[in-house]
């Protein structure tokens, strides 16, 4: 008998040692799939945070910029300087032919003659000067620098030429060929040349989008869940109410994505592709998440207050508004930066309202066109040129950055105003 | 003289009837204890006095009570005015999570009993010291009042529920969670407090009842079984069942 216990306890040990283990390995995979994950994307993505200049010796001659003796301001803004930068480009080759010429033209950006207009710009007394400018160099010699260019290809399978490699070549032993904090990938917005392309126009289209959808989605969920929660009688209909929400938790986003095309741009006519019509899309999906955090957290608190309440002679609405709701909003508000947050990485429906159109502008207003950070993303990732790989990596870096910065706030909010019961 | 009048009150728990056929008489500025075993119903009809059942949606009140003469029951009633008449002080302490000066300050503010900061400041103080609570927090008004201990908890809910003068005030097991040191200040408030309020209070101890109380109802399975002078049912109890819940043959 005594001999049976023992082996029961010791069975009974061996199961709970058994039960961690299994527990501590789901962690470790969960973890190491993490990791890998985040590993993949950093490693894939620094690099587009540096951006490569090929530092080039530009003549600003007046002749060639058909600009005459003392210009004014409007004369350097109208000057032609397609054929100094053509020309700088072109000398940096003294032997080359026409066609190499080309070649070289095509090594910096098409940007290039904005660059040196800049550069005039910035001072006027550069005239029938010298100087070494500072141009973007294309999207494939710049992820040669980097490295990431497979140079070892045949000639006929790179867009890069052996000709183009050879005065790269030349101008990186020369040390003329920098690399930079890559500015331009903040302040730029969409292109469809991977060394200009930024995140600018995405970034504004996000937070625009965002704060509509808050301006929606808020103050209709925290409504309609104190209505819910303190007045409504329960009953039936209620009950329906509250297996809808709980549904409309779960439709999928798509979904939301075909009544904003099927409502707001083809009934009401708001403008296409814009962040008010992705915000008021989003909204929809946003609200039955802030609806469900904000009762729950209405849930919370205990009755014992509105008792309290209630017995010093407050009306339901006072207990309500003096009590309850202030009680809940650390909840209420976590909850919403929550929703926010998936709101934000949402995709599917902001492609169905046209947040995927090519948007080189940055959006100044929700009404303007705009793309959005998931969906960048993905017009990214669809993009066949070399340099986007890196561009990809660098935005999922920026909207996970963003992500991780609003829950850290929800969770703030909730563990700095969270009242503990006595 | 009689305060509240009870007329064949019934209770509804949805189709559970959890009160029946109460009728009982309340004097003015006396303490009445309610007694009985757990699930009896007097808290029940503790909370028919100020129409808290109201919050609970499948509760139903039949029956009359006469507060002043008034009918409470009746659709003319207004809920909070009535609440404002009746103070009500809870088993748990449940202070706002606020603090103590904003806790007492509270029905005053919603009633607009005072003009003034220095009117309310004059409320805040004399609640405090009627609920002899005023000497051990005066310093600390604006600290939040779930620091408190236990004991001062409950009695700054005496405090918050004298602060609109109530007539009359119900005590629903207000000493259940205190220890006894904590127990003892209560009751002797609860002595004092009776000379301008009513008091009714539930009680689970037969011992506090006998203490601070004139008159006791006992309440056995919904039903009010007996009821008159605390010395009397204590002493000398007409019904058997209250023989044998007195002297703890059950409850």
């Amino acid at each position: 008998m005594n001999k049976n216990k023992e082996q029961l306890l010791n069975k009974r040990y061996k199961a709970e040692q058994r039960f961690r283990l299994y527990g501590l390995s789901a962690i470790f995979m969960a973890l190491l799939f993490l990791t890998i994950f985040i590993f993949k994307i950093f490693s894939t993505g620094y690099s587009a945070f540096q951006k490569t200049w090929l530092i080039v010796p530009v003549t600003f001659d007046a002749e060639l910029m058909m600009l005459d003796q003392n210009p004014s301001k409007e004369d350097l803004q109208d000057a032609d300087y397609y054929d100094i930068a053509l020309k700088s480009m072109a000398d940096l080759d003294p032997n080359a032919n026409e066609d190499q010429e080309n070649e070289l033209k095509r090594m910096v950006s098409y940007f290039f003659e904005k660059e040196i207009k800049n550069e005039l710009l910035n001072d006027p007394n550069l005239i029938g000067k010298t100087k070494e400018v500072y141009l973007t160099a294309s999207d494939d010699l710049d992820q040669v620098f980097k490295g990431n260019y497979p140079r070892d290809l045949p000639e006929d399978q790179r867009r890069v030429s052996d000709y183009q490699l050879k005065i790269f070549d030349q101008l990186v032993a020369n040390g003329k060929v920098e690399s930079k904090f890559n500015i331009s990938f903040f302040t730029n917005a969409d292109s469809r040349e991977a060394e200009l392309a930024g995140i600018a126009s995405s970034f504004m289209g996000s937070i625009f989008s965002i704060l509509v959808c808050l301006m929606i989605a808020f103050p209709v969920a925290v409504l309609a869940a104190i209505y819910l929660e303190e007045f409504a009688p329960k009953n039936r209909f209620t009950d329906f109410i509250e297996v809808n929400i709980n549904n409309l938790a779960a439709v999928p986003s798509i979904v939301f994505g075909l009544l904003g095309l099927g409502v707001l741009l083809a009934i009401f006519h708001l403008p296409r592709s814009t962040p008010l019509v992705g915000g008021i899309t989003l909204s929809l999906m946003t609200l039955p998440t802030i609806i469900i955090a904000a009762r729950a957290s209405l849930k919370a608190v205990p009755p014992s207050i509105r008792e309290a309440a209630l017995a010093m002679g407050a009306s339901r609405m006072q207990t309500t508004m003096h009590h309850t709701v202030p009680l809940s909003m650390p909840g209420t508000l976590s909850g919403t930066i929550i929703g926010l947050a998936q709101a934000l990485g949402e995709t599917a429906p902001l492609i169905l309202i046209g947040m995927v159109a090519f948007v080189n502008t940055i959006p100044g207003s929700p009404m303007d066109p705009a793309a959005s950070l998931p969906v960048q993303i993905y017009i990214w990732a669809e993009s066949a040129e070399r340099g986007f790989v890196e561009k990809v990596s660098a935005c999922i870096m920026v909207l996970l950055g963003f992500l991780i910065i609003m829950n850290l706030f929800a969770q703030i909010i909730r563990h700095k105003f969270e009242k503990k019961w006595s | 003289m009689i305060k509240i009048k009870a007329k064949d009150v019934d209770v509804f728990y949805g189709k559970k009837q959890a009160l029946f056929n109460i009728s009982l008489d309340i004097e003015e500025n006396q303490v009445t204890a309610l007694i009985g075993p757990s699930g009896c119903g007097k808290s029940t009809f503790l909370r028919c006095l100020n129409r808290m059942n109201d919050v609970i949606d499948i509760c139903s009140v039949k029956g009359e009570i006469l507060i002043n003469d008034f009918n409470i029951n009746d659709k003319s009633c207004d809920v909070v005015r009535l609440r404002e008449k009746i103070g009500m002080v809870f088993q748990k302490p449940n202070p706002f999570p606020k603090t103590l000066y904003e806790n007492v300050s509270y029905g005053p503010t919603i009633h607009g009993m005072a003009q003034s900061k220095q009117e309310m400041d004059e409320i805040v103080e004399t609640s405090l010291k009627k609920a002899a609570l005023w000497e051990e927090v005066k310093d600390r008004l604006h600290e939040p009042g779930t620091g408190l201990s236990g004991g001062q908890q409950q009695r700054l809910c005496i405090a918050r529920a004298i602060s609109v003068t109530p007539e009359v005030i119900l005590m629903d097991e207000p000493c259940s969670a205190l220890d006894p040191i904590a127990t003892a200040q209560i009751e002797e408030l609860i002595d004092e407090l009776k000379k301008e309020h009513t008091i009714i209070i539930v009680t689970h101890s037969m011992a506090q009842a006998a203490r601070v109380s004139q008159n006791t109802g006992f309440f056995h399975l919904g039903r009010l079984i007996e009821h008159g002078s605390t010395d009397k049912i204590f002493k000398n109890p007409d019904n058997k069942k209250t023989q044998d819940y007195i002297t703890g043959r059950f409850g």
